[in-house]
């Protein structure tokens, strides 16, 4: 059996390897346009600032997969014959595959503003984008960036550390307040500030100007603010790669449609990672997740299905975590949802650089949000899962602390604070 | 649907040919140094002018004057620029340009510095006259001259070449030290840590060790082990220094054995750490001098895989080479006769000089900064040993927030590739690991913490019988196939533990 896996992100290398674990004998094939061998995406910026070489960011030895006897392709896929299961390659020539798993992960939002395909407009989130945003910054004595959220806040202290001014475009009222509270918002906000990049609040961009040779030279806000700059950063989310699926056999929606087994439509053509769509039954919403571990937890579930078993993919307790700049941030649960009936305790420290703050009902907790604060991971999942009451994580709160030792502990004072608040 | 023609046409060599720096931008401003930060380094420019021109020239050579504008100057002028490039930076994160750096990331600059260390290294084990050593009797001239006052202030004695290695051993560790601290001033650990490493080398290392020549009694590191200090457990040293040394050569014995002794017990509850980064002077050179080089040590399997065989084949010949010597001792020359004096100058010389101080002090800029440390210290072996298999100490991860960037990995010294664990949520219990911290520090999602953890039983599969783990893991080499998604990470996973 010859499966194909597309994609060399975490969610086919995951996939790779596990199905390796469960069926010793198939042959696999793993392809990528992009690099010769898996890297980690969320590296990009290191590469860029000089703490990592490029080889630094593979997670595995090179031999890692001649070891599991896992052959990689560098190409692009140009089209999917799910009828005759036939692959066609950029370079030329054509793949079979028994089984196939998409794993083509996202690409960076346009939302198709004038001027969008100048020379100098580019997000961030390949190689390929890391290569052009090294051509970029060679003219740019100033960068504007559209859109704030985690990966426009890296490309900010990319452009940073090599001297380019920033400034951002954000659409809401406060940096990335569509997921942070607030308060934790308005303490990200002021750090851009700080560190000196401009920042735009609801402001969004209307146009971006050609400077006469085909490149940018300025960018018109909706508000009709000109700015000069030479380098535009579209940072406004991503959305799933699904060009390659998009006029074959294989349904798609916002992105490739699959079942909770991570399967397509078409019988032996699975997809998971940020280029897939879970279909929910009821009404419920499709589940779209774009991060790397769910990618990771998504790849093993579909690693089964191409080994031939049976198994459902679990979401389990969502978390995540960020830097902005220099300011660490932990989530776990329901934060910021606008849950019926949730109630929110929230304890900033003076220095405005260290956070905590739960979200619960009244009988159990349902999220908490830590911003220069640790916590560990299998005790707030844990506390979430069990539906732990309130009274019992204040009690035990000191316990999730993860930060290194000797640091400043901060949940004894929280704990007191939120207790009387309750009381 | 086609996918965009510059996709299609992305075909760049990521492997052979990089993303290197990038090009200077039009918007890049000046040097960006401030007045202060100027007068810092002029102080160290000045210093090292001075220097040169009492070693060439002589003028106020060997006087508290010579001293203080030389090296004085030069340690005050460091210390100031480091401080000041750090107050007004942001606490966090500094590896900016890093990979980019010449001096940093293997290029020429690195290999002048290897050689200018290694060079003086060579210098003070073989060549000492170049350094300005007398012939016995007379007065020291050159580069020794300079610390001369210190030297009869402090021993009673005029200066040589090792008094001059500990005063700039002991200088650099506190230069360093301060930009350690300003560094990492986000994390307290690393700030108590380097305080720690600077005191133990300040009082320990060379305070009281010159106390005693200036008593005229036998001279001893107090914070130096054996086997690290091998010499201290050959027989004239402990039989004859020590023993005749009267009262106060028990004193030292008894604090020697105390610390062969306390090893074990304070390794269960600490690990290793409690020595490789808190007291040891090798260890604080390479915290601190060394700390810009770390992310130079190899994390490939086949260097894992060296250091196994290498670090316990020194701990081997240092235990054979003792207990011989000692049974030599005891049959008065029968075993090795002439052969003994020229056995012990082979280890020192191998050992003790090319390894420790050519090797693994000359070479940080070319392999990093704990090379003695990770292959070749006796001590550590032995503590390694107690740390894998029979402690409290282990690195834990922060369930399955990992996401694979790899600066964990890139700045362990030790060449450990933490990632490879962390990724997995699987502890990090090994032994090579000086618990120095910094992969916690670097890590921007907040993975790793260490930890003393309450018992020993839970820190990898096997730990309640660490003897069988040891002796399992005597017929184990570190794999070549890492287990990358085998069956620990299902304990991880909540989608399959549902099932
Ligand atoms: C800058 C940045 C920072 C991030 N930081 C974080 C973070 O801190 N934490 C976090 O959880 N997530 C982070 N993410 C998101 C995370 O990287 C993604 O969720 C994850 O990489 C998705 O993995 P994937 O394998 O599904 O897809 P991808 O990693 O996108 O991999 C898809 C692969 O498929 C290849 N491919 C696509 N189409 C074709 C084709 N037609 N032919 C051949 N190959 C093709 C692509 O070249 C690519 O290599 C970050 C993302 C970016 C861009
Ligand atoms: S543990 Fe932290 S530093 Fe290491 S790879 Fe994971 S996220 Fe990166
Ligand atoms: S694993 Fe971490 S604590 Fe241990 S030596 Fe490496 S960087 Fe230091």
């Amino acid at each position: 059996m010859h499966v194909v896996i597309i994609g060399n992100g975490i969610t086919g290398a995951t996939a790779a390897l596990e199905l390796r674990q469960l069926d010793a004998d198939c042959r696999i094939t793993m392809i990528s346009g992009e690099s010769k061998f898996h890297f980690s995406r969320p590296a990009l910026m290191y590469i860029f600032m000089g703490h990592m070489s490029y080889q630094q960011t593979k997670p595995h030895p090179d031999s890692t997969w001649a070891d599991n006897r896992i052959e990689l392709l560098r190409d692009w896929i140009t089209d999917i014959d799910t009828a005759s299961k036939q692959l066609s390659l950029h370079k030329g020539g054509t793949l079979d595959y028994d089984r196939l798993l998409i794993a083509t992960g996202a690409r960076s939002n346009k939302f198709g503003w004038p001027g969008q395909d100048l020379q100098g407009v580019q997000g961030l989130y390949d190689l390929p984008d890391l290569k052009r945003l090294h051509d970029n910054v060679i003219t740019a004595k100033q960068a504007v960036i559209v859109g704030g959220g985690l990966i426009g806040i890296e490309l900010a202290e990319m452009l940073h550390s090599c001297g380019v001014p920033v400034t951002f475009l954000v659409r809401e009222s406060s940096y990335w307040n569509n997921v942070l509270p607030e308060p934790e918002s308005a303490m990200v906000s002021r750090l851009i500030r700080q560190a000196g990049f401009g920042l735009k609040l609801e402001t969004g961009l209307k146009e971006i100007e050609d400077d006469g040779t085909g490149r940018v030279g300025a960018i018109i806000t909706d508000k009709d603010e000109r700015i000069e700059c030479q380098l535009v950063g579209l940072t406004a989310g991503v959305s799933p790669n699904i060009q390659l699926v998009k006029e074959t056999a294989i349904d798609t929606g916002r992105g490739i449609l699959v079942d909770w087994s991570l399967r397509t439509n078409v019988a032996d053509v699975f997809a998971a990672g940020d280029c897939a769509e879970i279909v929910t039954e009821g009404d419920g919403r499709n589940l779209l997740q774009q991060v790397w571990y769910t990618g990771k937890m998504q790849a093993r579930i579909a690693a089964r299905g191409l080994a031939g078993l049976e198994a459902t993919y679990d979401p389990g307790i969502w978390y995540n975590s960020a830097k902005f700049l220099d300011l660490e941030y932990h989530t776990y649960g329901q934060v910021n949802l606008c849950i019926p009936a949730e109630q929110n305790l929230y304890w900033e420290h003076p220095d405005g650089l260290h956070s905590i703050r739960i979200v619960y009902l009244a009988d159990r907790v349902i999220g908490i949000n830590t911003m220069g604060v640790r916590f560990r991971h299998r005790l707030c999942e844990a506390w979430i899962a069990e539906q732990r009451p309130l009274e019992y994580v204040l009690e035990h709160l000191a316990e999730a602390n993860f930060d290194p030792e000797f640091c400043r502990r901060f949940e004894a004072h929280a704990a007191a604070q939120f207790s009387k608040a309750v009381a | 649907m086609p996918l965009p023609a510059d996709t299609l046409s992305y075909d760049f060599d990521e492997e052979g040919v990089g993303f290197g720096a990038p090009k200077t931008p039009a918007a890049a401003h000046g040097d960006g140094l401030s007045g202060a930060q100027k007068i810092a380094l002029t102080m160290v420019g000045l210093g090292l002018l001075s220097l040169v021109a009492q070693v060439s020239g002589g003028f106020i050579a060997g006087s508290w004057l010579g001293l203080a504008t030389s090296i004085g100057l030069l340690a005050v002028g460091a210390i100031l620029a480091f401080w000041l490039q750090h107050r007004d930076s942001v606490a966090g994160i500094k590896h900016d340009g890093i990979f980019f750096s010449s001096l940093l990331a293997r290029g020429s600059a690195a290999w002048i510095a290897g050689i200018g260390m290694t060079g003086l290294y060579v210098l003070l084990y073989w060549y000492p006259q170049y350094l300005g050593q007398p012939v016995v009797g007379g007065e020291p001239t050159g580069l020794i001259r300079v610390v001369d006052p210190l030297a009869r202030l402090m021993t009673g004695y005029p200066a040589s070449q090792w008094f001059l290695y500990g005063v700039l051993y002991t200088g650099a560790i506190f230069v360093f030290g301060v930009r350690m601290i300003m560094k990492y001033r986000h994390n307290r650990y690393q700030q108590i840590r380097t305080a720690s490493v600077a005191f133990f080398q300040l009082v320990f290392a060379w305070f009281l060790p010159n106390l005693l020549v200036r008593f005229r009694q036998p001279y001893m590191e107090f914070n130096g082990v054996w086997p690290l200090k091998q010499n201290y457990l050959w027989p004239e040293k402990a039989a004859g220094q020590f023993l005749d040394a009267g009262a106060f050569g028990i004193f030292l014995l008894c604090f020697a054995v105390a610390l062969v002794v306390a090893t074990p017990v304070l390794t269960y509850f600490f690990g290793k750490r409690w020595y490789c980064s808190w007291v040891c002077g090798c260890g604080g050179l390479a915290e601190t001098l060394g700390d810009p080089f770390r992310q130079l040590s190899s994390k490939s399997t086949r260097a894992w895989q060296i250091e196994r065989w290498m670090i316990h084949s020194v701990l081997v010949i240092v235990l054979v080479v003792t207990a011989s010597l000692w049974i030599d001792y005891k049959m008065t020359g029968n075993l090795y006769g002439s052969w003994s004096g020229p056995l012990r100058q082979w280890y020192g010389f191998f050992i003790g000089a090319v390894f420790s101080g050519v090797v693994g002090v000359g070479f940080y800029p070319l392999l990093g900064s704990r090379v003695w440390c990770r292959f070749g210290c006796p001590q550590a072996a032995i503590l390694g040993l107690w740390q894998r298999f029979f402690s409290r100490f282990r690195i834990t991860t922060n369930g399955g927030q990992c996401m694979s960037c790899g600066n964990c990995s890139t700045y362990c010294e030790m060449g450990i590739d933490v990632r490879a664990y962390a990724e997995k949520g699987e502890n990090i219990v090994r032994s090579s690991c000086v618990g120095c911290g910094i992969c916690a520090a670097v890590c921007p999602r907040g993975v790793l913490k260490l930890e003393n953890g309450g018992t020993h039983a839970d820190r990898y599969a096997g730990a309640a019988t660490p003897i069988t783990a040891f002796l399992d893991a005597l017929e184990h080499r570190p794999k070549l196939v890492m287990p990358v998604a085998a069956s620990g990470s299902q304990r991880d996973d909540p989608a399959v533990k549902r099932k």
